[in-house]
């Protein structure tokens, strides 16, 4: 049964049962649901399913190749260990919300048109905003109405990029596109904002940190991770995107440093390690897309377990600010030991598994002659072991004790880290055995070198010796409450501003309309009473004797007029 | 509008001293770590010895610049050290209050 439905269906229609369900048996629907729609998926093998045609295109709802199989991979696993994290507090809305959202997309990354991408493109945005809304704050709320606009905005960019693509080459097809037309800009456009290009990025660091503690753990899994996929299949080799995506690892690594909410800090981290990514796409080399897939799958899983070891701090605590924290490995010493393999991972330590996917993309940028760009990525790399590898863990559950005494994470928390731990080290330890497999090219980099180790440890150990040396001679950054302004400062405040000073116009403008509007209108109703009130000239009573008289001159101008008319002709004489 | 959700749980008894209140367990850690980089610190002075004696490397650079030695080491250090630096330095730009946008 479940194998005529397509994969992504199985979640989106099992999403409407959550509503029903309570305790135990919501449990169990929910955890059932992303294990059968692995199965449907594994259950088609390569290929296209579910033609359609619609105002004649052609539609593919499921296609099923090297690079869709892997994302959709990836989403299943993700869904799972979301749930399972989400067992304890979260709520049936939250349920259903991220069911719909990991099908919406799993949906996207199968689709094999255009027309089907946006349809999952917005499901995604509608979908996942109910994870922001449900921590129930009125900053959650703001939030979300903000993270929702710059969503569903980026989907009628999409949109119109795929009308102008469509009028141009008559297809929907969804392949390589390319930044050439303007089908194909706009279409960059509106993935740029999804995959949290620079200056479009806010909507990530503002409403991933406002997201319920399990929520966060799922908009870190799926919608940039779409957009990566959307990157690879149809811009795969644009130069654009080398800069782009170099640029990404930079800034937000100088965000995160200065940073005090540490889900926030995550927030910049996954712009960084995004950044990996479309710099490898941006390369285009069948190592480069390897790479950027690869990373791609690892960050989800050590993002997903750092965002889940926040998200037991914010369950227990009540807070993710470092200024609040500190000492909490006393209380939580499971959640912590989780941690730091979450930021192993992403600093990319040997046998961690961004040792063995980012590597991919800076050796691939060696091979293609970017040194330039290959100095930035280390780099970043450097940057990313600031934020991820030591902040994180360190003034999250070490540092400075704040007091707070509390309880180790619930168990089904534990066991949704220890999955995604588990599979961070898998990944790092053997890539061989399920990773490079099952990427989109086949894998001739083999990560465990002497050279390669050797060369990462003594970039990673010399940047902590920076670290112990920096914090003992006081000169790391305070953590401090506040807010650093970003790009969203354009439209938050100045926008906000611009906004209200052009309503504050407005409203004198119509305000003076309107004052002058009654001022004519009430002299226009003085003088028509002046004529014709009940004084008037023209309100008068008049006798019928005036009367007579005026219909007699009436008639003699007539009179007159008529002779005054009539030509004069001769009258013939009779004969 | 509804409270955060979340389980702080009972007050919790803590029992007593931990592991990193004892300020010699972060001596004995930053001493690991300090012995961890001189190991790896010798490995690239070792490497050239180690060729011409057996023909071995324990890493052949891909770049000259990437072979000089203790590239990386160095790289990490001045990154890592110019990263804070440089984000001091963005603070002073654009830190404010915490409530800055609710206000």
């Amino acid at each position: 049964m479940i194998g005529s439905l397509p994969p992504a269906a199985v979640m989106i229609l099992g999403a409407l049962l959550v509503p029903l369900l309570r305790g135990r048996a919501r449990t169990g629907w929910v955890l059932l649901l992303p294990v059968a729609s692995l199965a449907a998926l594994l259950s088609l093998g390569e290929g296209e399913f579910g033609q359609a045609s619609i105002f004649s295109y052609e539609l593919t709802l499921v296609r099923v190749d090297g690079l869709s199989r892997i994302f959709g991979w990836l989403f299943h696993i993700a869904a799972l260990i979301g749930l399972i994290f989400a067992r304890r507090g979260g709520s049936a809305l939250e349920d259903a919300s991220a069911l719909v959202y990991a099908g919406a997309a799993i949906g996207a990354v199968q689709a094999g048109d255009l027309i089907t991408l946006f349809v999952f493109w917005e499901l995604l945005a509608l979908s996942s905003v109910f994870l922001v809304w449900a921590r129930g704050t009125e900053r959650s709320y703001r939030a979300g109405i903000r993270y929702l606009i710059i969503q569903v905005g980026s989907g009628v960019i999409l949109l119109a990029g795929i009308i102008a693509h469509a009028r141009a080459t008559g297809s929907v097809a969804f392949d390589h596109l390319g930044a050439e037309t303007l089908g194909g800009k706009l279409i960059l456009l509106g993935i740029g904002i999804k995959a949290a290009f620079p200056l479009l990025h806010n909507w990530l660091t503002d409403a991933y940190p406002e997201a319920t503690y399990s929520g966060a753990v799922f908009l870190s899994a799926f919608t940039t991770k779409v957009a990566v996929y959307t990157l690879a299949r149809g811009y795969a080799g644009t130069d654009l995107l080398i800069w782009v995506g170099v640029a990404m690892t930079m800034f937000p690594i100088f965000y995160a440093v200065i940073e005090n909410d540490l889900r926030r800090v995550l927030g910049y981290s996954m712009i960084n390690q995004i950044g990996f990514m479309v710099c490898g796409v941006g390369i285009g080399t069948e190592m480069a897309v390897n790479g950027a897939v690869a990373h791609a799958f690892n960050d989800v899983l050590f993002k997903g377990l750092l965002f889940m070891s926040t998200g037991a701090l914010l369950y227990r605590t009540g807070t993710t600010k470092c200024s609040e924290l500190g000492g909490l490995y006393k209380s939580m010493p499971k959640t912590a030991g989780l941690c730091i393999v979450g930021a192993a991972s992403i600093s990319a330590f040997p046998l961690f598994s961004g040792f063995v996917s980012k590597s991919m993309v800076m050796a691939a940028a060696l091979e293609q002659n970017l040194d330039v760009v290959w100095l930035f990525l280390l780099f970043a790399s450097a940057g990313v072991l600031h934020h991820a590898g030591i902040k994180i863990p360190f003034y999250g559950f070490f540092g400075p004790d704040s007091g707070i005494r509390t309880k180790e994470a619930p168990t089904s928390m534990l066991i949704a880290m220890g999955m995604a731990a588990f599979l961070c080290v898998f990944n790092g330890t053997f890539p061989t055995l399920f990773l490079y497999p099952n990427l989109p090219y086949e894998v001739t980099y083999v990560p465990l070198t002497s050279a390669h180790v050797i060369s990462q440890l003594q970039l990673l150990f010399f940047a902590v010796l920076a670290f112990v040396w920096l914090r003992l001679s006081d000169r790391e950054p305070h953590e401090l409450p506040s807010t650093n302004l970003d790009a969203d400062w354009f439209y938050r405040r100045f926008g906000r501003g611009v906004a209200l000073a052009a309503g504050g116009v407005a409203s004198r403008l119509r305000d003076a309309v309107a004052a002058r509007s009654v001022a004519v209108a009430g002299s226009a109703i003085g003088s028509a009473r002046r004529y014709m009130g009940p004084r008037g000239v023209l309100g008068r009573t008049w006798p019928t004797g005036t009367n007579v008289i005026w219909v007699a001159i009436l008639l003699l101008v007539f009179l007159l007029l008529y002779y005054a008319s009539t030509p004069v002709t001769s009258v013939p004489p009779p004969p | 509008m509804a409270s955060d959700k979340r389980d702080m749980g009972e007050q919790v008894k803590d029992r007593g001293r931990h592991y990193f209140d004892d300020p010699k367990r972060w001596k004995r850690l930053i001493a690991i770590l300090i012995v961890v980089c001189a190991v790896v610190f010798a490995l690239d002075i070792a490497n050239p010895i180690l060729y011409s004696m057996t023909g071995f490397e324990l890493r052949h650079p891909e770049r000259s610049w990437e072979g000089f030695p203790e590239f990386y080491a160095v790289y990490g250090f001045l990154a890592y050290t110019a990263i804070v630096y440089t984000a001091k330095l963005l603070r002073k730009g654009v830190m404010r209050d915490e409530d800055y946008y609710d206000r």
